[in-house]
């Protein structure tokens, strides 16, 4: 029942990826004393000036936003393992490259607090921006071979959460059609649609008006 | 150590056992938005955090009675925030699906027993309230056959008012182990329309099972993996 399909139910806003990546852990070098933190989420510190620690995303930049430390940029960010990547992201069509589940929003949230951490952050910021338009180009070119997914499982392997998430109503949807209407290079009859689709749809459109 | 043979379950019990009441809430709360329909009411983790909230909310207080460093107060409030949104975005979504398909849930014991004590309230009332105000306002002045909320008419088995979770919407969801062989019970809970208008030119292909590697994201059918999503070996994304 296509009117059932409600955008607000099994969808996930930009703002509740991005939450969710703020649990991520990162390295950070406090410049103050401070207790350790028993929290619910966990247990973190104790933070002595210059003793790098880890913390969740969201502390850090809590943390950076009051001046307390600094965030060291996590491994992958660096210009040659950028590079690489994208590289690697350009030569092939089909596979994606390993990056962290999280690497748009965790870098987005770098460069928008901790800029001033990042070294060579120009390169850094235009590199990330290439991996990701290559990388969105790349899943949409890759929607075209999932009309031949027979079976009811469709693989993407090492797609990031953000991309996930934009994908996701377009592919949900293509898929399910897919599936509804059987082979894609079934031509439907049209005859036999018309004859008893219409009355389907019909139902289907009174019941939505009439919630 | 654990013998080899049951290493396996040790290392999940560990795993979980690692997992703050928050990751564990977190996780819930990611399967219940993106599941197409109710699961069940995590009603142990929700009352363990509640009680973890309320402590938490204590120690804030007190720290900021006492003049505690500022800063620290500040944090444990974010920490508190984060918390009592992932909670409340919980029950939200639960609170939408039982609005939305409530008949559906209120006529299913096996739905219906995954609800929580208020949840169990809230939607008999629902049902109650709405059925009688559809019924004072507009139903009792139709003709007898339509009176029904449930059909479009009487002539009609179906209850084809009643709204349904959508099984067969695609969700995203990755293993954490090797799952083959993975197909659908044949109409293990009744297509409502499972005869396809194209069935009489030719057949639709049989679905082919398939197998799912760990760590891995897949587009899959929710009807296909709902009882790994109940018994929590698959995470929905």
């Amino acid at each position: 029942m296509a009117g059932q399909s409600d955008p607000n139910v099994s969808i996930f806003s930009g703002e509740e990826v991005e939450f969710m990546a703020e649990d991520e852990m990162v390295e950070i070098v406090p410049n103050m004393r401070m207790e350790p933190l028993n929290m619910l989420c966990g247990d973190f510190g104790p933070f002595y000036p210059q003793m790098a620690t880890q913390v969740p995303m969201w502390l850090a930049i809590a943390l950076k936003k009051r001046g307390k430390c600094t965030i060291r940029p996590p491994e992958w960010m660096s210009v040659e393992n950028l590079t690489q990547i994208l590289e690697a992201e350009r030569e092939s069509q089909a596979a994606f490259q390993v990056l962290p589940f999280h690497y748009v929003e965790i870098s987005s949230l770098l460069f928008d607090y901790a800029s001033g951490d990042i070294p060579d952050l120009y390169m850094v910021r235009s590199l990330i921006n290439d991996i990701r338009d290559a990388r969105f180009l790349k899943v949409e070119s890759s929607l075209e071979s999932f009309e031949d997914a027979r079976s009811s499982a469709v693989k993407v392997k090492n797609l990031s959460a953000m991309e996930v998430n934009v994908v996701r109503p377009f592919v949900g949807r293509a898929l399910q059609s897919f599936y509804k209407h059987g082979s894609p290079d079934l031509v439907p009859n049209p005859e036999a649609m018309s004859a008893r689709r219409p009355q389907a749809t019909d139902n289907i459109q009174r019941l939505d008006s009439g919630r | 150590m654990a013998s080899a043979s049951d290493l396996g379950s040790t290392d999940d019990y560990e795993a979980l056992m690692s997992m703050t009441d928050v990751e564990l809430l977190k996780s819930a709360w990611r399967q219940e938005k993106a599941a197409p329909e109710i699961l069940q009411f995590e009603s142990r983790l929700i009352k363990r955090v509640r009680e973890q909230i309320q402590l938490m909310e204590e120690t804030v207080e007190e720290f900021t009675e006492s003049g505690f460093d500022p800063l620290t107060v500040s944090l444990y409030q974010m920490d508190l925030d984060r918390t009592q949104f992932l909670l409340r975005s919980y029950l939200r979504i639960r609170l939408q699906k039982i609005e939305k398909y409530m008949f559906h849930i209120f006529a299913t014991a096996e739905l219906l027993t995954r609800l929580s004590k208020e949840e169990k309230w809230f939607i008999e009332r629902c049902c109650v309230d709405l059925q009688t105000h559809l019924e004072k306002s507009v139903l009792s002045q139709l003709p007898y056959t339509y009176q029904s909320i449930f059909q479009q008419s009487v002539i009609n088995d179906e209850t084809d008012m009643v709204a349904k979770p959508q099984l067969d919407t695609f969700v995203v969801c990755k293993t954490k182990y090797y799952l083959g062989h993975i197909q659908l019970e044949d109409n293990a809970d009744g297509e409502p329309d499972g005869s396809s208008p194209y069935d009489s030119g030719s057949q639709k292909p049989l679905e082919e099972p398939f197998e799912m590697e760990p760590n891995v994201l897949y587009f899959v059918r929710y009807k296909a993996v709902k009882k790994f999503v109940e018994e929590g070996k698959i995470d929905l994304y």
